[in-house]
């Protein structure tokens, strides 16, 4: 990250006072990042650190038997699977509004994105508590549901449809303003040249949004395996069945088992880093294209 | 549905995402609008305006508003000195500021929960010398909302601090001013609607949120409980009707914070000339 | 190929960028569509590709009605304004781009492919840098490549946007030469779009004067400036002086020549060239003086003032360097001035 500060040419004579009006004073500038880089270790660098001090904090071997606890590894199976169904259908459903949006004018577009954004603003409680009101046993498909033995709420595409509605905007979020910014003249110039639009998409368009769209893909799949509020309200609690990881995270937590608790929230801790990790990276790569 | 444009795909597109939206996003959500339709006024009210559901209210509002302006405050420093100065492991804290995205909430929760516990690193220290109790009160809200908050505060202000023309500043100081005028008057005032967007942001985010919350919080009636737990809890007790009525406000509300947040960004995109 | 436009029509909302424009280009032609800025010639040329649809009316290349004809099957070479190269291709794949895209059944082979990029490349003499990636181009560079690759589909037309309107002059002056060597050498019926007038008198064989989204004259470079059919064309392609009979003093203006026997309309509009000078000895039958006077290369542009209790308009004449010598004006010289010719409008 370039600042531009630091690259001022040194200050002379009538500059100088000019210089001063454009440079924070030393004392300033090293208390402004005393207090940024103490906000930040209380509240970003110890909770992190804290994790993994408190899986170990029983030692390696306790750790790994609570990783291999079959209903850790239960949970771990349902998150991965949440996640499998999830993320293609968001990413699908992300590439398609973003062309639709950005590649056309139509009437109500403005409100269109608007109502993408919708499920950033609902509380994740109740992102769960719709799909109760649905298909739970009291529920609108309640009966119905039950006639045919299908059990949504209370197993796993319960979950699966919270885990959809909450993780719903990520990639269309990335997208849209990129393509808009790009305009569309390399497609033109691709159909122009005789290119289907299928091909026009495909060795066009995807190129120039891939970062971005591995950039949405990869924050919806964060999201889809830590989501907890919406998920907890529909999973019902059930151990090795219906837990994923944040909900077995909790579960070990209210048991007093605090080196479950944090085992399974290591997981989720290390798949936040490798989140960002890939995230810098890949904004490095969106920024040196 | 007006379309004249010679790119292919319009209908396909345009459908399947109208379709999808539909099913996984506005048909859910519609179902609490129409589920509350089964209360009369006078039993919305009366839930409603119960001494716990208003109590729960008044805590997440609180500590939301408290949150998202602390976490304004240390993350336009942040935001600032990241986008100003160099210094040694810039980018790892640069990467950092993005945890509370990417962390799960119930992470994030048990650990908060575990630092300011009584018996915790911090709160063993706060409480010896300050007399001070974090985890169980209403603070401990407040501090797993900071952490929530902190990433949309700094994601909001940091572009548009970069994109700061520093023409601007350099103007203002040939005019004379002081640098601390040139922050106040220049710099600050075109940076202040975004941070009222992060503001925004982050307030939004922290009336709903759930997870990272109740482990810390304690969760006591008419002390340290949140709306979200309320739900849960009346969920729990087959109160769909006390669930749908409290949720169904907490959904308008978050609606009325899209639209000012919304009209917020409309606000800065103008101001910053790009419409 | 020959192009027929008739009588097309396109609205943006309620604001009409082009009404009934009808033009008939002959195979083979190089036209400029000349214009003020927003007058709808880019929306022309893109009604024209099928990057645009019309309202009205019916596009003919080659006899076949192509109107609703998707832009993919038009067989047309377009060249963007600022030449949307696909950024993540090579130079090489860009102009290999039209070809790799063909049906599988008309796509050539990767030899013919890469012999063929290859020749395009050294058409517009670029081979040398076919793997490099399009932001590592100069502009003009980027403009040749985008040439190139609008012209790897052998298209029955090509259209380009403004070509040299992102380059500075003296690269635009060396490629309006070679654009129009190439199209000499191809002969393949080109329209090009551009507000220069001296660029489209220079390149183009035939001119398209559009004015506020219709056509105001069409013809060669030399018809159009020596017979413009209205003030605005006349005013548009080149220098002119106006004289409108209503303003001016007609006296004046019948010594000078201006009005004669076969002046017809209200508006005079002469050029700078057709202003003949003589230097005047006497205050008499002065009618203008030497304001002041520019270099404009081999031509000598001067400034002239009225001699009249009306302080006017300046008007401008020119006249080579050699004979201005002669002259040994000085600023402040009163002069006699001739009329030489004058385009009459109403
Ligand atoms: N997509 C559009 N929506 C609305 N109006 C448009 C659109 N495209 C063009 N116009 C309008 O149509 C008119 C003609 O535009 P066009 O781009 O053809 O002008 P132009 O002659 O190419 O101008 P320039 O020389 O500046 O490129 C302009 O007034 C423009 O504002
Ligand atoms: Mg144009």
């Amino acid at each position: 990250m370039n600042t531009h500060s630091i690259s001022h040419p040194p200050a002379k004579g009538h500059g100088a006072k000019q210089q001063q009006a454009l440079q924070d004073p030393n004392w300033v500038r090293w208390s402004l990042i005393a207090i940024a880089l103490g906000f930040i270790t209380l509240f970003i660098c110890l909770p992190l650190g804290l994790v993994i001090y408190q899986a170990l904090s029983k030692g390696i071997e306790a750790y790994w038997t609570a990783l291999t606890q079959a209903d850790t590894l239960a949970a771990i199976r349902l998150t991965l699977l949440v996640a499998i169904v999830t993320v293609p259908l968001n990413t699908l459903f992300g590439i398609t509004a973003a062309w639709a949006i950005t590649r056309f004018e139509f009437k109500g577009k403005s409100f269109l994105t608007t109502l993408i954004d919708l499920p950033f603003s609902v509380s994740p409680v109740i992102s769960g508590f719709i799909f109760v009101l649905l298909f739970g046993a009291e529920g609108w498909f309640g009966k119905l549901l039950a006639t045919y033995d299908i059990k949504i709420i209370f197993s796993a595409p319960g979950i699966i449809l919270a885990t959809l509605f909450v993780t719903f905007p990520f990639v269309a979020r990335q997208l849209i303003p990129l393509m808009q910014e790009m305009g569309h003249q390399e497609e033109e110039a691709a159909l122009s040249l005789g290119a289907s639009g299928w091909k026009t998409f495909y060795s066009v368009t995807l190129p120039n949004i891939k970062w971005a769209l591995l950039y949405g893909v990869l924050l919806c799949n964060a999201r889809a395996m830590g989501e907890f509020g919406a998920v907890s309200v529909v999973s019902g609690h059930i151990r090795g069945l219906t837990n994923t990881l944040p909900l077995n995270v909790e579960v070990n937590y209210n048991d007093y088992d605090v080196v479950g608790a944090f085992a399974s929230a290591s997981i989720l801790a290390g798949l936040a880093i490798v989140t960002l990790v890939l995230k810098t990276l890949l904004e490095w790569k969106q920024t040196s294209r | 549905m007006s379309h004249k444009s010679v790119m292919p795909g319009f209908r396909p597109t345009i459908g399947l995402t109208v379709l999808y939206l539909g099913l996984v996003v506005l048909i859910p959500l519609s179902t609490l609008v129409f589920e509350s339709f089964k209360l009369s006024w006078d039993d919305y009210v009366h839930i409603i305006t119960s001494k716990r559901v208003l109590s729960s209210f008044q805590v997440s509002f609180f500590a939301a508003l408290i949150a998202a302006a602390v976490a304004s405050v240390f993350g336009f420093i942040t935001a600032w000195v990241l986008v100003r100065y160099s210094f040694f492991g810039k980018n790892i804290f640069h990467a950092l500021i993005d945890l509370p995205f990417a962390l799960p909430t119930a992470v994030a929760g048990i650990v908060l929960a575990t630092i300011f516990q009584p018996s915790g690193f911090l709160g063993r220290l706060l409480n010896e010398f300050f007399g001070l109790q974090i985890a169980f009160k209403p603070i401990g809200i407040v501090i797993a909302l900071i952490f929530i908050s902190i990433p949309f505060v700094v994601r909001t202000v940091e572009p548009v601090l970069l994109e700061f023309e520093s023409a601007m500043e350099e103007a203002g100081a040939s005019l004379g001013a002081t640098r601390l005028q040139v922050f106040t008057k220049i710099i600050f005032p075109n940076i202040s609607p975004a941070l009222l967007t992060g503001f925004a942001l982050a307030f939004a985010r922290g009336v709903g949120e759930y997870g990272s919350v109740i482990f810390i919080a304690g969760n006591i009636p008419y002390v340290s409980e949140i709306v979200p737990l309320l739900i849960v809890i009346k969920l729990e007790q087959y109160d769909i009707q006390g669930a749908t009525a409290i949720a169904l406000t907490m959904l308008v509300i978050s609606f009325l914070l899209l639209l000012i947040i919304n009209l917020l960004q409309f606000w800065v995109r103008k101001r910053s000339g790009q419409l | 190929m020959s192009i027929i436009l008739s009588d097309i029509s396109k609205n943006f909302g309620s604001f009409a960028a082009l009404h009934n424009i009808n033009l008939e280009v002959p195979e083979g032609e190089l036209v400029a569509l000349l214009g003020p800025s927003g007058c709808g010639k880019t929306t022309l040329l893109r009604i024209i590709a099928g990057l645009e649809h019309t309202d009205q009316g019916s596009v003919i290349i080659n006899g076949e009605n192509k109107t609703s004809q998707n832009v993919s099957q038009r067989g047309i070479g377009f060249v963007f304004q600022h030449y949307a190269l696909f950024r993540h291709m090579t130079v090489f794949e860009n102009v290999a781009f039209g070809l790799r895209v063909k049906p599988r059944h008309t796509r050539p082979s990767n030899e013919i492919i890469k012999k063929k990029v290859h020749a395009l490349l050294d058409l517009v003499q670029l081979d040398w840098l076919h793997d490099r990636y399009p932001d590592q181009l100069s502009g003009g560079q980027r403009q040749r490549i985008a040439l190139a690759r609008a012209l790897a589909v052998e298209p029955s037309v090509l259209l380009l946007d403004e070509p040299f309107g992102a380059l500075d002059a003296s690269v635009r002056k060396d490629l309006r030469l070679w654009l129009r060597n190439l199209h000499h050498d191809l002969n393949v019926t080109s329209i090009f779009v551009t507000h220069d007038q001296e660029e489209a008198m220079e390149v183009a064989s035939q001119v398209v004067v559009l004015n506020h989204g219709h056509i105001e004259q069409q013809g060669s470079p030399s018809e159009i400036y020596d017979n413009p059919t209205n003030a605005f064309v006349s005013r548009f392609i080149g220098q002119t002086n106006v004289f409108d009979l209503d303003e001016h003093d007609n006296e004046w203006l019948r010594n000078v020549g201006i009005i004669n026997a076969n002046s017809t309309g209200r508006i005079a509009h002469v050029r700078p060239h057709d202003i003949l000078i003589e230097k005047s000895e006497s205050h008499q039958d002065a009618t203008a003086t030497l304001k002041d006077w520019q270099h404009l290369g081999a031509l000598i542009r001067l400034e002239l003032v009225k001699n009249d209790h009306h302080a006017s308009k300046s008007l401008f004449a020119e006249m080579p360097k050699e004979q201005f010598k002669a002259l040994a004006l000085k600023i402040g010289d009163v002069v006699k001035l001739k009329i030489r010719h004058a385009h009459w409008f109403h």
